[in-house]
């Protein structure tokens, strides 16, 4: 399942509804992704995220059925946000349910890799001492690198 | 008519999210219309950055890619959420 939001979104309640829709589920992995505040000296005041529709919702859902080829899951959810956000609000929430532990783990961190890489989204920061675009770091661009080894190791 | 659109920091470059344009008869495909918006708009380069993609009728093509006039062409800088 996959949502894009413009508005504030409750993580809580958001894994509330995860839980009943996986009962039955042996493991569930969850992951909320918050705005953060930055330096005391130029803290953000302000992030904007910016997405292409329908390019970021056909990637996006592409990733999901990608994480449910390879990974044993009975549930699967993406919630992003759009729009202006707050230090502290959430941006991303994922979450993963399988019978065993491993599958919910790593489909979540597949599909965080994925978005923070490969998701069709723009980020703009806002601070005191002006406005700049964030891209991603080369940490990121590795961290997404990994599973491309992972899908060939199970193609082989 | 052409759509262009001008995501994430090109819009800040460009100075417009979005302008509809008739292609000059020579500007056939994405390198040549990369090349020539460039050079109108004074952008040194921006358009040509091959980190730049381009989206025809929101599918990304690889360079060169014909275009036509009716296209709605996207110029996407590197994406990241989360």
């Amino acid at each position: 399942m996959l949502e894009i939001l413009d508005t504030p979104f409750d993580p809580s309640a958001a894994l509330q509804q995860f839980t009943a829709r996986a009962s039955g589920s042996g493991a569930i992995v969850s992951f909320t992704g918050l705005v953060r505040a930055g330096a005391e000296s130029d803290t953000v005041t302000r992030l904007h995220l910016q997405a292409y529709s329908p390019m970021t919702e056909r990637g996006i859902q592409a990733a999901i059925t990608r994480a449910e080829d390879q990974w044993d899951l009975t549930a699967i959810t993406v919630m992003h946000r759009i729009g202006n956000m707050a230090p502290d609000e959430p941006i991303v929430f994922v979450a993963a349910a399988s019978p065993h532990r491993r599958a919910a783990f790593e489909a979540v961190d597949f599909m965080m890799d994925y978005l923070k890489t490969q998701a069709i989204f723009w980020k703009k920061e806002t601070r005191i001492s002006g406005d700049r675009w964030i891209e991603p770091r080369a940490e990121d661009y590795n961290d997404a690198n990994r599973w491309d080894g992972a899908t060939k190791e199970k193609a082989l | 008519m052409a759509t262009l659109l001008f995501l994430g920091r090109l819009a800040d470059s460009l100075g417009q999210t979005e302008q509809s344009c008739d292609l000059p008869p020579n500007i056939r495909t994405s390198t040549h219309l990369r090349a020539w918006l460039d050079e109108r708009h004074d952008l040194n380069g921006v358009l040509l950055e091959p980190t730049v993609r381009v989206a025809i009728n929101d599918e990304i093509i690889s360079d060169p890619a014909p275009l036509s006039n009716t296209d709605v062409i996207a110029f996407l800088p590197p994406v990241g959420g989360g």
